[in-house]
C-alpha cells in the first residue's frame, strides 16, 4: 500500500466527522443565507446590513483590537520569561500568568460581569485607593468589558504557545547580541519575535476565530446595542425564528474569519518555500 | 526556559543590598495578580453573599443558603455536573480515536493538500457555530439524536477535533524519526514500531490534547443549548439560565464548579505539554 493512500485512510475518519457534522450543516446554512421565502436572492443580506451594519463593524473592531492587545501581552510575557534576568520574578510570572488559561468562556463572562460591574471589585478597589469617588464609578460592561474578557482569557493561551517557542530557540544568538551590548527590548524585537512569528500568528489566528464564535461573553457582558454578530444571530433565531438573516450574518462572519485564515495559509506557504 | 542567573556573575559578588528593580517589578506583578485574582475573588465572594448591593464594597451578609439551594434534591446542579463530566469523558475517547491516526498521518506520511487538511479541522472554530448548530439540531431531530447524550457528544467531538488533531500532529512530529526507523530495522512491523516506540513517546502530547478536548467539552455552550437542552442538562446551561435570571449567587456557584477542573488541569499541564511539542503546533 502506498504511503499516500495509507495517510489518507488514517485521516479519513476524522475528516468524515468534520464533513458530516460541520461542513454539511455549514453548507446548508450558506445556502439558507440566500433563501428568501423559497426563492434565492440577496434579501437576507440587505436586511442584515440594514439592521446590523453597525454591529458588524463593532465586531471587527472589537476582535481586531483584542487580537492586537493579546499579541502584545503574549510577547511581553513570553519575552520576560525568556530574557528576564531575575529568576524569582520569572518564576512568579510563570506561576501567575496561566491561571485564566483553561477557564471556560461562560465562566469568564460570569466572573468579569461581577468584577467590572458598578459595584464590582475593580471599582471598589479604585475607590479605596482614592483614585475614584463612589459617584465617579461607571460600569465597564460595554465594549470595554468584551475586550477585557477576550484578552483575559486568550492572552495566556497565546503567551503559553509563544513562550514555548521562545524557549526552544537557540540561545547562542541571544547571548551574542547581549555581549555586544544590545538591550533586552532590542533583542526581543529584532531577534526573538521574528523567530517565533509563525507560532505567534498561529496563536493569534486561533484566538481570532475563537473570539468570532463566542456567544456567551457578548450575551453576558454586553447584550445591548451595539453588540457582536453572534448575539445578533441568537436574537434573530430566538425572537423571530428568522433563519435567513441569521445565516446571512453567519456567512458575513465566515468571510471575516476566512480572510484571517488566508493570512495564516499564505504565511505557512511562504515559510515552507 | 533556563534562568539567566548564570550569565550575570557580577551580582553574585556584590554585598546583599536592596534591589531597586523590585519596585517596578513588584508593581507590575502586583497589578497582574490583581487583574487575574481580583475577578476570581469577586466570584467567590458572590457565592457566599446573602445580601450585596451598591455602594457596599463587601457583602452585607454571608451564608451558605444558596449552596443549599444548588445542592438540594430539587436543584439540578448535581445532575448537570454528572452529565457534564460524562459527556466530556466520552468526547475525549471519541476525539482521540479519530485524532491519533489523523495526527500520525499528518506528521509522518506524505499527504496531498496537507495545509488544506489542517485548515479543514480549523473550520469548526472558524465559523460562528450558531447557525450550524441549528442545522445540526434539525438533522439530529430526524435521526432521533436530539436531546440525547450521544448527540451532544458528537457535537462536542466536532468542536474539539481542532485541538485534538493539531496537538496530536505536533506531538508525533516531535518524536525522533530515527527511533522509529531503528525499531523497523531490527525487524519490528510498522504497527509494532508505532505501538511500542512512537505512541509512548508522543503520549504526553496526546495527554495534553485530551485535556484540551475535555475542557472544550466542559466549556461548550452553544451546541449543548441547541442539541442538548432541555433534555440533557449541562453545567454551562445551568450557569447561563441562572445568570440570565439575575441570580448572581447560583450563577457564581455553578461557575465555581466549572472552575475547579479547569484550574486543576492548569496546574499539571506543563508536565504534558513540553516546549518541543508546543513549538510545532500548527506547522
Amino acid at each position: 500500500m502506498s504511503k499516500r493512500l495509507l495517510g489518507l485512510i488514517l485521516v479519513l475518519p476524522a475528516l468524515a466527522t468534520i464533513t458530516l457534522l460541520f461542513i454539511v450543516p455549514l453548507a446548508a446554512s450558506v445556502v439558507g443565507a440566500f433563501e428568501v421565502e423559497g426563492r434565492y436572492g440577496l434579501g437576507n443580506f440587505d436586511k442584515a446590513f440594514a439592521l446590523y451594519s453597525q454591529d458588524i463593524l463593532f465586531t471587527v473592531v472589537i476582535v481586531s483590537l483584542s487580537t492586537a492587545i493579546i499579541g502584545l501581552v503574549a510577547i511581553a510575557i513570553g519575552g520576560y520569561l525568556t530574557l528576564g534576568e531575575n529568576p524569582v520574578a520569572v518564576a512568579i510570572l510563570r506561576w501567575l500568568y496561566r491561571w485564566p488559561l483553561f477557564i471556560p468562556f461562560i465562566v469568564v463572562g460570569q466572573v468579569l460581569r461581577t468584577f467590572l460591574a458598578k459595584n464590582g471589585m475593580m471599582n471598589n478597589t479604585l475607590v479605596s485607593l482614592g483614585i475614584l469617588t463612589p459617584l465617579e464609578t461607571t460600569s465597564f460592561l460595554d465594549w470595554r468589558g468584551i475586550v477585557i474578557a477576550f484578552v483575559w482569557k486568550q492572552a495566556p493561551f497565546v503567551a503559553l504557545l509563544v513562550s514555548g517557542a521562545m524557549a526552544s530557540l537557540d540561545r547562542g544568538t541571544i547571548e551574542a547580541a547581549r555581549n555586544l551590548g544590545a538591550s533586552r527590548l532590542r533583542i526581543l524585537i529584532e531577534i526573538v519575535v521574528p523567530q517565533v512569528a509563525t507560532t505567534l500568528i498561529v496563536g493569534l489566528v486561533l484566538s481570532f476565530v475563537t473570539m468570532m464564535s463566542v456567544l456567551s461573553v457578548p450575551l453576558m457582558i454586553n447584550a445591548q446595542s451595539p453588540t457582536m454578530i453572534t448575539a445578533d444571530i441568537a436574537f434573530r433565531l430566538n425572537a423571530y425564528r428568522d433563519y435567513g438573516v441569521a445565516n446571512a450574518l453567519g456567512l458575513i462572519s465566515l468571510l471575516i474569519t476566512a480572510s484571517v485564515a488566508w493570512i495564516y495559509l499564505r504565511h505557512n506557504v511562504r515559510s515552507r518555500a | 526556559m533556563t534562568s539567566l542567573a548564570t550569565t550575570t556573575p557580577a551580582t553574585g559578588r556584590r554585598l546583599p543590598r536592596i534591589d531597586l528593580w523590585w519596585l517596578p517589578r513588584g508593581l507590575v506583578l502586583g497589578l497582574l495578580a490583581f487583574i487575574i485574582f481580583g475577578p476570581l475573588t469577586n466570584l467567590v465572594l458572590w457565592t457566599v453573599a446573602e445580601r450585596w448591593y451598591f455602594p457596599h464594597a463587601l457583602p452585607l451578609e454571608y451564608g451558605f443558603s444558596y449552596w443549599q439551594r444548588v445542592f438540594s434534591p430539587r436543584g439540578n446542579a448535581m445532575e448537570s455536573l454528572a452529565n457534564s463530566v460524562f459527556v466530556a469523558t466520552l468526547t475525549v475517547i471519541v476525539a482521540l480515536a479519530l485524532a491519533v491516526p489523523a495526527g500520525y498521518a499528518l506528521a509522518r506520511l506524505r499527504l496531498p493538500l496537507r495545509s488544506l487538511i489542517l485548515i479543514a479541522f480549523l473550520i469548526p472554530q472558524a465559523f460562528p457555530n450558531l447557525p450550524v448548530y441549528v442545522n445540526i439540531a434539525r438533522l439530529f431531530y430526524g435521526l432521533g439524536l436530539n436531546g440525547t447524550i450521544p448527540g451532544v457528544v458528537l457535537v462536542h467531538v466536532t468542536h474539539g477535533l481542532v485541538y485534538a488533531v493539531w496537538i496530536a500532529t505536533a506531538a508525533f512530529s516531535a518524536v525522533d524519526r530515527e527511533l522509529e526507523e531503528a525499531a523497523r530495522s531490527i525487524g519490528a512491523s510498522a504497527l509494532r514500531a508505532f505501538r511500542d516506540v512512537t505512541l509512548p513517546l508522543a503520549a504526553p502530547g496526546l495527554m495534553a490534547s485530551a485535556i484540551f478536548v475535555f475542557l472544550e467539552s466542559l466549556d461548550e455552550f452553544t451546541g449543548s443549548f441547541f442539541v442538548g437542552a432541555p433534555d440533557v442538562n449541562l453545567l454551562p446551561l445551568l450557569l447561563y439560565t441562572a445568570g440570565a435570571g439575575g441570580n448572581y449567587q447560583i450563577a457564581s456557584i455553578t461557575a465555581l464548579l466549572l472552575l475547579v477542573p479547569s484550574i486543576a488541569f492548569m496546574l499539571v499541564v506543563e508536565r504534558f505539554l513540553k516546549a518541543d511539542v508546543l513549538s510545532r503546533v500548527g506547522h
